[in-house]
């Protein structure tokens, strides 16, 4: 038993690490909430791929370093500490593992190598009407043609592939490729809570549709099981940033002829966001050792993750605002910044009440 | 990062399990809890006496502890396997947990090296029950503040004053104490530890009924007591460092021992679907299942915490960040999740029936949760720990911290 990190892994979060620093500042992420042309950070986004960092989890023979779950843990937490303004999230953990589970060889050749090389920016189309898949789809493919709607959709209007859950002829609930540059496709921008993220809606009117063979409902079950997980890392490392954030403001700040990190208000508050982000931290862990080892316990694992990292990640994004007084309250200053993120992970993959349930049945004692 | 055992942990955990086998009983699946320790049941002090000496003769008492001490000189690991397959038989409370836990480590670091030789070995063997004699009436979370004076006469000291809150202390042999030997100097600089034998009949130990009706700690009344400068542990007026390692061992063992301790949620979802609520079985009703969740998923994350902490021990490493968490949010996890319990019982929360030993256990669940967050350092005093010594936060104004003792 182990339940800490390699000296490889934490090789690769240093010089991960290093690379996001430089690269993705909190300076530029207030640049891209205010104006967001392309949609995300393109420079970092180059600079990630010619540093390989976009195959970490996709496999040699097809453009990428072939690494485990584990590995791609260690960078997701980093670029949730550093804000990266990325179409990272959809593409790592939703689509590549899709594929690389369930694609045919040419489905794997045509876009496994250019989410490696960056080449093609794609994202996963799961949630409709407030819900995600596989529990709520309308969508539906009959004669390889896809009719319906999807939003939120990250990246939507920039991504060129979008992996689609909808419902076959028989009503069951399958994964689908569709290229959103070809016909049958509307896309229309949202504004985004976090204009950082943006998101669109994806109306498909007969686009061709894909499918991606043996992705049941059952599939996809698993697959946003292991997103969660790896979401969760981008949580810990966004709350551990705004706690580190207030940390700093509260040692600065005066009030009363000391800095307010002396008053036992401030200080309890961050301890309580420091407990937090470590209790998420470590129902983590066993989620991303869960998914790099397929364990029986993924589900349970995963909601454990899930539902520990959004309530650090919703305390520490609110407590940042507060400890910050006024300041907390203006556009300009950063804590806004974490709870528009928050949110943003928390709507990819649906609230804490999803997944409560989800827990709940995933128990061997809650299948009453 | 393995959640599995190694092939030399499994070889373990299967030499565990077959002596487990042969000495103990299996508990009933879903009835994980621990039983608590009612200190007013004599029978069970003997019972603990006699659970830790198999275990020593056994050589499973000290896992971690260096061979010449008795020990297994195993690895945390190896505890971690042992204290979940344990967890899972019926075995008497671990009344020895003061003398294994925090009093041996402690003489590991400052005893000598004839305390070491002449008490740890038997320390483990269960020769006798040890206590925890450092709070006092003035002295709790600003320990620093004891009155409990000692004054030196050649190779002998006298000791008279008064201790409280000494858990155990009407059923132990040994006893830790720490006392004011100078008292012109500030108050973390003129304290010294000595060991003490309870059974002299200059300290009387009166146990003091808890809001669960257990009687598990007392008060102690020390008049004259004569101790040996042998029995000194660490520098005279030293006793402040000597104390500080008890308090983290202390810390440690209440993160990752007892992480896992209290009831299981399991035994929520289990109580959950024998009630009725609105008309159907509880465990139906949605706020039951989502409040059941998330006690599930803080409680897994207590417990991966306390696997944190064990990784880095074996790594030779102090324990992190994670060391200081566990405690913290334990207690408030036990309270909440035992006084839903209680509301899940509806109107027959306000009753225990005795014939029903759930309604019995819930209550006194609740009724010992509160003690979690206070003694090892009350909640807001882990909360000052982690805010000043991680965080980096200015630590509290402290009025008294320059001021020779005599004169708060
Ligand atoms: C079940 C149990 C078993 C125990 N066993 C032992 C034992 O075996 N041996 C032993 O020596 N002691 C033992 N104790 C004592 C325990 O260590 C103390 O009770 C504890 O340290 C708190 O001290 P106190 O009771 O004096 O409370 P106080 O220190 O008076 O605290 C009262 C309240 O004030 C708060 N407070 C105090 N200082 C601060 C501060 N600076 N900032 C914010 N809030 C503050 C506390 O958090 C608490 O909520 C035990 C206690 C319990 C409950």
């Amino acid at each position: 038993m182990d339940f800490g990190f390699s000296e490889d892994q934490d090789a690769i979060r240093e010089a991960a690490g290093r690379l996001l620093d430089e690269n993705a500042t909190l300076v530029g992420a207030h640049l891209l909430l205010n104006e967001n042309p392309d949609g995300f950070d393109g420079d970092l986004w180059s600079k990630l791929a010619e540093g390989g960092w976009l195959g970490i989890g996709i496999p040699e023979e097809y453009g990428g370093s072939g690494m485990g779950a584990v590995e791609l843990a260690v960078l997701a937490e980093e670029i949730g500490r550093t804000l990266a303004c990325i179409p990272f999230a959809q593409a790592m953990y939703l689509v590549a593992p899709a594929v690389v589970q369930h694609g045919s060889d040419a489905q794997k050749s045509a876009l496994l190598p250019a989410i490696a090389s960056g080449k093609k920016i794609v994202t996963a189309a799961l949630s409709e009407n407030g819900g995600i898949a596989p529990g709520v789809i309308t969508a539906k493919v009959s004669g390889g043609l896809i009719q319906g709607v999807k939003s939120p959709v990250p990246d939507g209007g920039n991504a060129d592939v979008a992996l689609v859950a909808a419902l076959d002829d028989t009503g069951q609930p399958g994964l689908y490729l569709v290229d959103l540059t070809g016909p049958g496709v509307e896309r229309e921008a949202l504004d985004a809570t976090d204009r950082t993220r943006p998101m669109a809606r994806l109306t498909f009117d007969g686009a061709p549709a894909d499918a991606l063979t043996g992705a049941n409902g059952a599939a996809i079950k698993k697959l946003v099981d292991g997103a969660a997980i790896l979401v969760a890392f981008e949580q810990i490392g966004l709350a551990g940033r705004a706690l580190a954030v207030s940390s700093d403001y509260a040692k600065e700040r005066k009030a009363f002829g000391r800095p307010i990190g002396g008053f036992q208000a401030i200080k309890h508050r961050l301890a309580d966001m420091f407990a937090k982000i470590e209790l998420a931290r470590s129902n983590a862990f066993f989620g991303a050792w869960a998914l790099a080892s397929d364990d029986a316990r993924l589900a349970e694992a995963a909601a454990c993750a899930r539902l520990t990292a959004l309530d650090a990640c919703q305390y520490a994004g609110e407590e940042t605002i507060q400890i910050h007084g006024g300041i907390g309250i203006t556009w300009i200053a950063d804590p806004h910044l974490f709870v528009r993120r928050g949110w943003h992970l928390k709507a990819l993959l649906g609230p804490a009440a999803i997944w409560r349930e989800r827990l709940i049945q995933a128990l061997p004692e809650g299948n009453s | 990062m393995d959640f599995n055992d190694t092939s030399a942990e499994a070889d373990f955990r299967a030499k565990v399990r077959a002596w487990l086998d042969d000495n103990a009983t299996l508990r009933d699946g879903s009835k994980t809890t621990q039983d608590t320790f009612m200190a007013h049941n004599p029978d069970q002090v003997v019972q603990a006496g006699k659970w830790q000496k198999q275990k020593a003769d056994a050589g499973w008492a000290g896992i971690t502890w260096p061979k010449e001490y008795g020990g297994m000189g195993g690895t945390p690991m190896q505890q971690v396997v042992w204290n979940q397959e344990e967890g899972r038989y019926r075995v008497p409370p671990f009344a020895h947990l003061v003398g294994v836990a925090l009093v041996g480590p402690t003489l590991m670091v400052h005893g000598t090296e004839k305390q070491k030789a002449d008490i740890l070995p038997g320390l483990l063997a269960g020769d006798g029950i040890w206590c925890q004699l450092f709070s006092e009436p003035a002295a709790g979370s600003d320990l620093a503040g004891v009155r409990t004076r000692a004054k030196r006469d050649g190779d002998t000291w006298e000791i008279t004053g008064q201790k409280v809150w000494t858990s155990g202390a009407h059923y132990s042999q040994h006893g830790l104490l720490l006392a004011r030997t100078n008292p012109d100097v500030p108050k973390h600089k003129g304290m010294t530890m000595f060991i003490v034998d309870m059974n002299d009949p200059a300290i009387e130990a009166r146990p003091i009924t808890q809001i669960s009706g257990a009687e598990s700690f007392n008060e102690v009344f020390i008049d004259g007591l004569k101790v040996s400068d042998a029995n000194r542990v660490g520098e005279v007026d030293g006793g402040w460092r000597v104390a500080l390692t008890t308090l983290m061992n202390e810390r440690l063992t209440l993160s990752v021992g007892r992480a896992v301790g209290g009831a299981k949620t399991e035994e929520l979802i289990d109580l959950a679907k024998r009630v009725q609520l609105n008309g159907r079985p509880a465990i139906e009703d949605g706020e039951v299942r989502a409040r059941i969740a998330d006690f599930t998923a803080r409680q897994r994350g207590l417990e991966f915490t306390s696997y944190r902490i064990m990784t880095s021990l074996s790594r030779g490493q102090e324990p992190g960040v994670e060391g200081s968490i566990g405690k913290l949010l334990l207690g408030r996890l036990r309270q909440e999740m035992s006084g839903f319990a209680l509301e899940l019982m509806g109107s027959s929360a306000a009753i225990a029936d005795t014939s029903d030993a759930e309604s019995l256990r819930w209550r006194n669940e609740y009724m010992t949760a509160p003690g979690n967050r206070v003694s090892g350092g009350a909640d807001e005093i882990q909360r000052n720990i982690i805010a000043e010594r991680i965080l980096g936060m200015p630590v509290d104004i402290r009025v008294d911290k320059d001021v020779p003792f005599r004169d708060l």
